[in-house]
């Protein structure tokens, strides 16, 4: 049916890379009028990026952007907008503080003859840009009031009051309730049939099937599928949005699993939240996966205290512990190494010695409570042997060191407090090939020393080649867990994506197999 | 390029400020009359003891990335208060205590405002700045109060083997300080919470009471100062300390300490206020009229600022090199 149509936009072979990585490497998509193209691919298959470039807020490298058939240049921000192209980010781009007709017309607002912004236009103005949206919001209420769901719809209408024709959608319901999900659902609709072309970014399958014409899967920068939805097959997408080639990066050794290190049970963030049960052993390595947002860190943070949660047991060795802080959690034994290297594990000006010895010091008071230096610092030339890290950088400012390195220095912190539990929140996020190999034998070492290591990772690979069990975590909550042997990328990506059902909760909750 | 700037800026903060120090102390041996004499240099030691003292408390707040306003104001109430006390027949060192807990005490309200109510620093101490001055006026009926045979009065004039006693409280203050900053576990979560308050918290770090307890020692700091300043001038001024956290901040800033929080030297501030010191007294010996001397020093407050604008230029330079790399993850 729409073959035969030109199409509205057209993206021709586009290429990015990022100081010499490739991140899209001959990226292909149409998209027409009347018509919601889905967008998928797992995390770092290089959707933002491709939208970015669309929304000028990148620049590509080589390829071409038509619109209506002539190729276009979209250097800013402002130029997507004069050719129609308007992008609804997950994390929405208004002014909370402002009202819902100011938001509508920020940098455009209506003056009277006075040079003065003209007030009622303004409200009038708003009524207009809201109608098409068919939603009741009062121009003249805080933006910051409104739910997220209403939010967007004043994204979307501030959108289509500036005469977008390609609309883009990024995650759009990752934040939104069941009945808000459903009201975009209606307007997008009504805008496709209104001529209106969407591109919909989502990874959830049900969506997809539910509103989109066509498909788009995007993979390490490439476009590998294209298809009418009516003829796609959710196997046959999941099976497109992992399948890479895996590198032999991981070694599996077989180990012998100890005693139940971490028992959680029915624990919720929320009163109304989904229940999360799990076990982790002493010597083994557990893996966690799941899409971004999934709320995996989310379980994490909660189980050592750095946020509250509603209800629930935590168990270590068998007693139960609610610990308030991460203070209290390393005091016993747990040792978080968290998602973000940069805004929640260094700290930027100190020297490598003080990054990894920060949560040890109390083992090395004296009596008169000084820091015992000599001691300490053996010791800390230790963990940087142990984690491969030239005793020379020492008293080298941390960021003065690459990634892996700054990641390895963090690791060192947790194997000198010697913890029985560790989590690894993306123990490998933007560190080099190198880097990584020496992360997972360094997993493997402490599983051999019987530690219990709980690793999150959005990286499939990963977590498939060092876990002995894989948690899955869906919308909060634990779709799956597969044994490393009954386990691939596809299946655990059915759990993460929704398109397996999950299991029951018995089969979950049971222990090592 | 990057890399040399790093070069040129880790050289100037190992020796650069120590170099100022040395060439205004020479300038001032040749330009100043009578610079040089011991009498003078006691002199210099003893004003510069208030601002120092002031400063250390200043310096590890900020190196907490905070700031404390009040300090000033806490120099008066803390000082009318040891002042009335001796006069009402306590003892004087019960007396020049009960001042410094005073200060403890207006340094436990601005940290417990800051660090479990949430609220910004320089709100919370710009209100207790306010607050503590009119109670310095409230308890003194807004006049000094002189008392010529003040029981404590050695704490501001007196003398240990030639060496003036606030010069010696303020070496102690300097010394305890060093080994808290340097040597013991507070100091490293102090420098850990200024550099990365949420990093801080994983790695299992009590943020609020390290932000509390600052708060207290520059409350403190800022009591023994108060003392001193009140056994100087052997009376109750409600005015007393005006401006004085201006001064500590300045010293402090010259020391290398980053308002950025993070990074900062205990020496470096003792630097700073020696610097500011010799400043003042040169620029006195030196007959430079009061409103030009506010405009030297005025000069030398804006090129610290600059000094400390360039690091942090550094540093943001860094940031937007690494946020364009996350991009391509």
């Amino acid at each position: 049916m729409v073959e035969s149509k030109k199409p509205l936009l057209e993206i021709r072979d586009i290429r990015k890379s990022f100081s010499g990585v490739m991140v899209l490497n001959s990226v292909n998509l149409n998209l027409y009028e009347h018509e919601v193209l889905a967008l998928m691919g797992e995390n770092g298959a290089g959707k933002s990026t491709l939208m970015n470039i669309l929304s000028g807020n990148l620049k590509r490298d080589s390829g071409q952007v038509l619109i209506n058939g002539e190729p276009v240049d979209i250097e800013t921000p402002k130029d997507a907008a004069e050719h129609g192209i308007a992008i609804i980010h997950q994390e929405l781009n208004v002014v909370p503080s402002m009202t819902v007709a100011e938001n509508l017309a920020l940098g455009n607002e209506p003056k009277n003859r006075y040079g003065l912004i003209d007030k009622k236009r303004m409200r009038q103005d708003a009524l207009d840009k809201l109608s098409p949206i068919k939603a009741s919001i009062d121009p003249g209420q805080m933006l910051g009031e409104l739910g997220v769901g209403e939010q967007q719809m004043v994204e979307i209408a501030k959108a289509l009051a500036q005469h977008a024709r390609i609309l883009i959608l990024d995650e759009p319901t990752a934040s939104l309730s069941k009945g808000e999900s459903e009201q975009l659902f209606r307007l997008i609709q009504e805008l496709c049939e209104q001529g209106t072309g969407l591109i919909y970014i989502s990874h959830r399958m049900e969506e997809v099937f539910a509103l989109a014409d066509r498909l788009t899967v995007l993979r390490d920068g490439h476009t590998v599928m294209t298809k009418d939805i009516a003829h796609a097959d959710q196997n046959e997408i999941v099976a497109k949005m992992v399948g890479r080639t895996v590198e032999k990066l991981y070694e599996h050794p077989a180990r012998e699993v100890g005693a139940e290190e971490l028992i959680v049970q029915d624990l919720r963030l929320e009163s109304d939240g989904p229940a999360v049960s799990f076990t982790v052993h002493a010597g083994e390595v557990v893996g966690m996966s799941g899409l971004v947002g999934a709320g995996r860190t989310e379980i994490a943070r909660a189980i050592i205290g750095a946020d509250p949660h509603a209800s629930g047991t935590i168990r270590l060795k068998g007693k139960e512990f609610r610990f308030k802080s991460p203070k209290e959690a390393i005091g016993h034994g747990v040792a978080y190494l968290p998602e973000s290297r940069k805004t929640q594990s260094i700290f930027p000006v100190r020297s490598v010695e003080d990054n990894i010895s920060i949560s040890s010091l109390d083992q090395y008071l004296t009596p008169l409570r000084l820091i015992a230096k000599g001691k300490l610092r053996s010791d800390v030339v230790a963990s940087m042997e142990s984690v491969n890290i030239l005793k020379r950088l020492q008293h080298t400012p941390i960021t003065n060191l690459s990634g892996g390195n700054q990641q390895k220095a963090i690791f060192a912190r947790w194997l000198l407090k010697d913890s029985e539990l560790l989590i690894l929140d993306e123990p490998t996020r933007g560190v080099d090939v190198g880097a990584k190999q020496e992360i997972y034998e360094l997993i493997n070492d402490l599983a051999a020393k019987g530690k219990a290591v709980l690793v999150i990772s959005s990286d499939l690979p990963e977590v498939l080649g060092i876990s002995d069990r894989i948690l899955v975590v869906r919308q909060g909550a634990i779709a799956a867990c597969l044994s490393s042997q009954e386990a691939t990328e596809e299946s655990v990506m059915s759990y993460a994506t929704g398109v397996a059902a999950s299991q029951t909760a018995d089969s979950m909750a049971s222990g090592t197999n | 390029m990057k890399s040399k700037n790093m070069d040129w800026a880790s050289i100037w903060e190992k020796v650069g400020m120590p170099f100022v120090l040395v060439l205004l102390v020479v300038f001032m041996l040749i330009k100043a009359p009578n610079f040089g004499t011991m009498s003078n240099l006691f002199n210099v030691a003893r004003s510069i003891s208030i601002n120092a003292i002031l400063a250390a408390g200043m310096t590890i707040v900020i190196i907490t990335a905070g700031i404390d306003l009040s300090v000033g104001s806490t120099i008066a109430v803390s000082g009318c208060v040891a002042v009335l006390a001796a006069q009402s027949g306590m003892n004087p060192v019960l007396a020049v205590l009960l001042g410094v807990l005073v200060g403890a005490i207006a340094g436990f309200v601005n940290g417990w405002l800051i660090a479990y109510c949430k609220l910004a620093a320089f709100i919370v101490t710009l209100g207790t700045m306010t607050f503590l001055r009119g109670l310095a006026y409230t308890i003194t009926g807004g006049l000094p109060i002189v008392d010529n045979n003040l029981s404590f009065r050695a704490v501001g004039n007196g003398y240990i083997w030639k060496v003036p006693i606030p010069f010696v409280i303020m070496i102690i203050v300097y010394l305890v300080v060093w080994v808290m900053l340097d040597k013991t576990r507070f100091g490293s979560h102090v420098y850990a919470v200024g550099g990365n308050p949420e990093a801080a918290r994983l790695a299992g770090i009590n943020v609020k009471r390290v932000l509390l307890s600052v708060y207290v020692i520059a409350g403190v700091c800022a009591g023994l100062a108060g003392c001193i300043f009140a056994a100087r001038v052997v009376s109750a001024q409600p005015t007393a300390g005006t401006g004085y956290e201006m001064d500590a901040i300045t010293a402090a800033i010259l020391g290398g300490t980053s308002m950025a929080g993070g990074k900062g030297k205990i020496s470096g501030t003792l630097v700073g206020a020696v610097i500011l010191g010799v400043l003042t007294t040169g620029l006195v010996l030196m007959n430079v009229p009061f409103f030009t001397q506010q405009l030297i020093k005025g000069v030398v407050i804006i090129i610290a600022v600059l000094i400390d604008g360039l690091k942090q230029n550094s540093f943001s330079f860094n940031l937007l090199g690494r946020k364009t790399a996350a991009l391509s993850d």
